[in-house]
């Protein structure tokens, strides 16, 4: 055949690159070695390249049979993993290798120096069908799968063995790689996955449903691979990381299950897409719910991953959130227990992207996110189209590079949109922050869009301080009676007069029964019409420091129904108890840190407000019984007075 | 040792440090339960933030104090520490009483959390415990 003075030429050629690569041990392979082990070769590597791709080298190791880590050993001595890739006089000492082994040598380099029957591959046939089977055939997802998967896709294979039904999305990128098995062989993990993402994305529109049903057609078939898989699932790992060394790999495609690959990031897109279609906006915690719980993971579990993902604790997730609570989902389906707190690849990462171009335009991103899906589309598509390997990882380290850029200007957008959207999405987190937290909490703060939240800080700090001072808290340290005694008992009402009447009307609502004090103490409060102007102007400053923290509670209300949060209404009813006409201003410039000081102020006005109330109640009633001895007084000053002017 | 009960006083949280007389202590916090009750109806002002101090609650012998913390929402959370332990100020009381309220607000943001459910997260928790480690 034609292969043959070929591999002869090759095989010769490749004796005396082995013998330089093994530090001189001259191989020497006999004719039907020679000849087989060309074929092996040009099978791994049709074109005529030297360099055998590690996937189908990978496959075909495992096809020997051997245990994964002899096959490990091989792919060391052999010298494939220092030099990056598998070539020719590399392959041929792996063969030899995998000789040995099956006639239960070790792997040393020294037992290829015997005569060694030639290597055994079992199911090679098998292999070799459906390597070259239809797109349509499913069966070749399995192969391209083993290929190009991370250990944790292989996972997922050994579960598909056990698991019929219809399972979560992260099943659909498996199902849809089908379309192009010919292309696995010599395009590295990379594009197989381009290509899985444009079938994906081609079937974007179909729901869950659809791609169970897929699924289950894998089901069967995948019975027959799944204990095979499941023993090799760890070598296409070794070869490929050793196919990976050799392109560039700009993405960071290590082992670790924690980060998130482009493809299952695009995956997550089109999945956060599909439940909410502004990427900028929040998925509410009910809709999140029910998606999650499709996943068929246990409660606790759903809640533990929704703890570790949702940062800021509001709710609702945003799309990096979301992301980083899929993959805990999809790793959690693939065997993985779930991490005490959440790993650093699926949470700074995004947000450090977020936070990289706080300054940008926020009119650059308006148009941002929608060229961003259609350009990511093109660019896959784009790169589909190619197949020749050398091009590949040139561009393929180029567009990665670009489409993380568009990620992260997608990430960075979707904080930033928060800011043209009239701050709502930004002030209810703030907002919902506030709340939640009732006090400071900086380590949450640190997550979510610091940077922007400074730039507003800055602009807001000036106007409001101002108020703030006046809000008498001098007057409310000072608790001791005798000083109140002495000072001015009308200058203590009127100054704290405004507040009360304003914070009282809920708390009645709330507590009715429990104060006739309090009912008394309203007439008395609001008859005094001489403080009418340090009611107003008191009024004044209450209006302006509470209705920033108000309207966004307001909008914390209505756009958090699916929190669970009924313990800060009440909060929200006590707190805002300006009337809503009042306070339209503009909700647009608020900054957490603001909110905080104006809820501390508020709750230790509130706190001053109780004790002065209290005081103003026993003052209250003193002043009755004063009253009280002073007509009594009189009267007995006017039974006496008759007798002394007569 | 902490405990934290909605409004139908059955418990949703329960943790304590010295593992020894637990059943004392459920049984110290039960009772308490019913002096929080009565300060609530009793003053119905400044429900937020209220925190009452007992010195020698039950017996003379036994010196621990019980501190409450009620929500808006009457969730009630208890804690009874030694009296041994006096480095332990009011203001490290109260700010140990709104880091409970934060994490239980968070927890509360869980959708897949119903009110009502056992606290089994596991961030509470770690914050209890860390909160219990500083005082003990």
């Amino acid at each position: 055949m034609e292969q043959g003075p070929a591999g002869g030429t090759s095989a010769a050629a490749a004796a005396a690159a082995a013998a330089a690569g093994t530090g001189g041990l001259l191989l020497s392979l006999s004719e039907t070695e020679q000849q087989r082990y060309s074929e092996l070769f040009s099978r791994c590597c049709p074109p005529p390249e030297a360099a055998a791709g590690g996937s189908s080298v990978g496959e075909l190791f495992r096809a020997s049979q051997l245990p994964p880590d002899t096959l490990h050993q091989i792919t060391e001595v052999c010298g494939a993993k220092r030099m990056g890739y598998f070539g020719p006089a590399q392959f041929y000492i792996a063969l030899k290798l995998i000789a040995a082994a099956q006639s239960g040598f070790p792997v040393r380099i020294e037992s290829i120096k015997n005569e060694l029957p030639l290597p055994r591959f079992m199911a090679l046939k098998n292999d070799t069908e459906v390597r070259y089977g239809t797109p349509a055939e499913l069966h070749g997802v399995k192969f391209q799968v083993t290929h190009a998967t991370l250990e944790k896709n292989s996972y997922k294979r050994t579960d598909e063995g056990d698991k019929q039904e219809p399972k979560s999305p992260p099943m659909s990128p498996i199902c849809s790689p089908p379309a192009s098995p010919s292309t696995y062989q010599r395009i590295p993990l990379n594009y197989g996955y381009s290509k899985a993402r444009s079938g994906l994305e081609q079937q974007h529109g179909a729901p869950y449903e659809v791609r169970h049903s897929t699924h289950q057609q894998d089901g069967p078939s995948s019975g027959n691979y799944g204990p095979k898989s499941a023993l090799t699932c760890s070598t296409p790992n070794r070869s490929l990381s050793v196919e990976r060394e050799q392109q560039d790999s700009s993405t960071h495609y290590s082992d670790d299950p924690w980060r998130i690959t482009e493809e299952q990031r695009d995956y997550y897109i089109n999945q956060f897409r599909s439940l909410q279609p502004d990427l900028n906006a929040f998925i509410s915690g009910s809709v999140a719910k029910n998606f999650f719980t499709k996943s068929k993971l246990p409660i606790p579990e759903l809640s533990h991953i929704w703890e570790l993902s949702d940062v800021d604790c509001d709710g609702a997730l945003t799309l990096p959130e979301f992301c980083a609570a899929f993959h805990l989902v999809v790793a959690r389906k693939n065997g993985y227990p779930l991490p005490e707190t959440l790993p650093e690849t699926l949470l700074p990462e995004y947000l450090q992207a977020a936070s990289l171009k706080p300054m940008r335009d926020c009119a650059l991103f308006d148009s941002y996110p929608e060229p961003l899906p259609g350009s990511q589309q093109t660019r896959d598509f784009s790169r589909t189209e190619k197949s020749s390997a050398e091009e590949v990882p040139d561009k393929a380290a180029l567009l990665q590079d670009g489409k993380k850029d568009d990620k992260q200007a997608l990430k960075v957008s979707t904080a930033l949109k928060t800011i043209p959207k009239e701050f709502q999405h930004l002030t209810v987190k703030t907002a919902a922050q506030e709340s939640s937290a009732l006090k400071a909490r900086p380590r949450s703060r640190s997550y979510s869009s610091t940077s922007i939240e400074d730039a507003m800080k800055k602009g807001e700090e000036p106007p409001t301080p101002p108020p703030r001072p006046q809000k008498s808290h001098s007057r409310a340290s000072s608790l001791d009676l005798n000083k109140i005694f002495q000072q001015n008992s009308q200058v203590v009402r009127s100054g704290w007069l405004p507040p009360p009447p304003p914070a009282l009307p809920p708390r009645p609502s709330v507590s009715q029964t429990e104060q006739p004090s309090e009912v008394d103490l309203h007439p008395q409060m609001n008859r005094p019409p001489s403080q009418a102007e340090e009611n107003s102007s008191a009024k004044k400053e209450v209006v302006l420091a509470q209705p920033p923290s108000k309207p966004a509670r307001r909008k914390l209300r209505t756009e958090a129904q699916g929190l669970e949060t009924p313990e800060l209404s009440p909060t929200i009813n006590v707190t805002s108890s300006l009337p809503a006409s009042k306070a339209h201003l503009p909700v647009q410039k608020q900054s957490s840190k603001q909110k905080r000081a104006i809820q501390t102020a508020i709750r230790k006005n509130k706190e001053a407000n109780a004790v002065l109330a209290r005081l103003n109640s026993e003052l209250q009633q003193q002043l009755k019984e004063v009253h009280k001895e002073r007509i009594a007084l009189e009267t007995q000053l006017e039974q006496l007075r008759p007798v002394t002017v007569l | 040792s902490v405990v934290c009960c909605p409004p139908q006083n059955y418990p949703l949280y329960i943790r304590s440090v010295p593992t020894e007389n637990e059943l004392k202590f459920h049984y110290t916090v039960h009772t308490s339960l019913d002096v929080v009750d009565e300060k609530i109806s009793a003053m119905g002002k400044a429900l937020v933030d209220q925190r009452e101090l007992y010195l020698g609650l039950l017996y003379p012998t036994e010196d621990y104090k019980v501190y409450g913390y009620v929500t808006n929402s009457k969730v009630k959370f208890v804690m009874v520490v030694d009296s041994s332990n006096t480095a332990l100020r009011d203001n490290e009381i109260r700010s140990m009483f709104r880091k409970l309220h934060n994490s239980y607000t968070d927890i509360m943001c869980n959708p897949f959390y119903n009110p009502g459910d056992r606290i089994h997260s596991r961030a509470f928790d770690n914050m209890v415990n860390s909160m219990m480690m500083q005082v003990c």
